[in-house]
């Protein structure tokens, strides 16, 4: 990974090769081992006036001629890039296979930034009637409160609990500590969405590397098995669906994902989910089928998803305490199981950590990948 | 242009779509038209070409829509995308149409705390944003408080 944050002296190839180069000297491999790689990222051209970014990648990392492909699903790029690579390398293709993300946010104003986003809904019937990636999820959270009596404390909770996982992280974008005050105080950016509920513009990249489980082995002292790689779509706008108080496409693909591995949601020991907003991880904990359907709010304020509680959520500090480069959040989430599974995630380390998840979504949505890890014995 | 709250502050808009993008959505956007499938009855807007339940059995036709609806969803923006800057604040619903299918648009007139989910609404024709001093203005539909009803 590179270190996450607001990253004005470094620009996009600077962060793909920090991460890039911490993976491969990790692995401990040489480039002329690698078959190829895939690299999520969503809105480049936008951000950065920057396309072929997979050709990009390979020059930046001095690994031309290995094929390079990038991958874009919104903010579930670097997620559906892992599994990408997940599925090059179980298909026997490829036996070493590099899977990167990386998102370059701070060279581009707010207004502009949060236009590029909204690419991720529908452009032409939400986007163009004034919708920001904070409405629509604004739009979620107060059906959520209508129909299951989430407040805003509550979700509130969510922000607070992912700060103090953050600030005993290292990469993480923001290093300090919050109260509830600090989330209620500040300012409404879509009601009833504060400031302080909001997953912050962030530049990141992050990189692991995929290979058969006995070639691993050679390799790493502690490899990690993915038990299950699955991914699901819904309707790109929030509007043409029939339930807003639910990510459909993230409980098809956990349901899937739980079937895959041959587990269900008591297994998980760890889990990194997509907290965009503070109201998707309480729909995120709902949907994955940790909470029942309407109580992730009060869990969440009871503690419940706390390092070392029930299930250990967003130990990382999630999308709102670590940083949300769009593109490499999928890809840093699978990094910091890894770290968990390791036994490796000083300072915010899960106890006996053997199973993990990770949940990566795209817009407001429309795309969700799930995969579940093991510890490999 | 200059900002027309009358600082000197320069505010610079993106084009926001494409002409023939507005063009084609003419009808959407000004009258509400949109479609139906008419073998399985569902009504959609915007229009689909395709009818996403029966897909190729499926036989699709213009709905005109009548602009009644009530409030499903609805938010305050503080601070809109590129375009909106001028406007913000503004509060943002979805809607549901009395035929059945949501939209997201604007409530205009009012602040939040005028709005609950379940009041009655009809669209108005309005200003949804301009490119710039000399270029397009884009319309379209948003929508009006009716009277009160409890959520």
């Amino acid at each position: 990974m590179s270190k996450f944050g607001e990253e004005w002296t470094r620009g996009f190839r600077d962060m793909i090769i920090e991460a890039g180069s911490r993976a491969v000297e990790d692995g401990k491999l040489h480039g002329e081992e690698i078959d190829a790689m895939y690299v999520g990222t969503m809105a480049p051209g936008s951000l950065v006036g920057q396309e072929h970014i997979g050709a990009l990648v390979a020059d930046s990392m001095g690994l031309t001629p290995v094929p390079a492909t990038r991958v874009e699903a919104a903010c579930a790029s670097g997620g559906v890039a892992l599994r990408t690579g997940f599925l090059a390398v179980a298909s026997g293709m490829h036996d070493c296979v590099v899977v990167g993300g990386v998102e370059k946010m701070t060279d581009t104003p707010g207004n502009e930034v949060a236009s590029a986003l909204g690419g991720a809904g529908d452009q032409e019937w939400e986007l163009f009637m004034g919708a920001t990636f904070p409405a629509i999820y604004a739009l979620m959270a107060r059906r959520h409160m209508l129909e299951y009596g989430t407040t805003e404390e509550q979700m509130a909770a969510v922000s607070v609990k992912n700060h103090a996982n953050s600030s005993k992280n290292k990469y993480a974008h923001f290093q300090n500590e919050i109260t509830i005050d600090t989330v209620m105080k500040s300012k409404y950016v879509a009601t009833p969405l504060k400031v302080f509920d909001c997953a912050p513009i962030t530049d990141g990249a992050a990189v692991a590397i995929l290979m058969p489980l006995e070639k691993a082995k050679k390799y790493c002292e502690q490899p990690i098995e993915i038990l299950a790689s699955t991914q699901a779509s819904d309707m790109l706008a929030l509007h043409s669906r029939h339930c807003m108080t639910e990510l459909h496409a993230t409980k098809v693909a956990a349901k899937k994902a739980y079937e895959m591995a041959g587990m269900a949601p008591k297994d998980i020991d760890v889990v990194e989910v997509h907290d965009c907003f503070t109201i998707a991880e309480i729909m995120a904990i709902e949907d994955l089928g940790f909470f029942e359907k309407g109580k992730g709010g009060k869990a969440s304020a009871e503690g419940k998803t706390a390092l070392n509680s029930e299930i250990s959520v967003n130990t990382s500090g999630g999308l709102k305490g670590c940083g949300h480069p769009v593109g490499a959040t999928g890809v840093k989430q699978a990094v910091e199981i890894a770290w968990q599974l390791r036994g490796k995630a000083e300072g915010r380390q899960v106890k006996d950590a053997k199973i993990g998840m990770t949940h990566n979504v795209g817009g407001s949505g429309a795309t969700a990948v799930v995969h579940i890890m093991k510890k490999a014995d | 242009m200059k900002c027309r709250t009358g600082t000197n502050l320069e505010v610079v808009f993106m084009p926001s779509e494409n002409l023939a993008i507005t063009w084609r959505r003419l009808p959407e956007r000004y009258r509400l038209t949109g479609s139906a499938c008419e073998n399985c009855k569902t009504n959609y807007f915007p229009t689909r070409k395709l009818c996403p339940k029966c897909r190729r059995k499926g036989r699709v036709a213009t709905k005109q829509f009548s602009g009644k609806g009530t409030v499903y969803s609805f938010t305050e923006v503080a601070s809109g995308p590129a375009g909106f800057e001028l406007e913000s604040p503004y509060v943002l619903a979805i809607i549901e149409l009395e035929e059945g299918p949501r939209l997201t648009a604007q409530i205009v007139g009012i602040s939040e705390k005028d709005v609950k989910i379940g009041d009655s609404v009809e669209m108005v024709f309005r200003k949804i944003q301009e490119d710039s001093a000399e270029g397009l203005i884009h319309y379209g539909y948003k929508f009006r408080l009716l009277r009160k009803k409890s959520a």
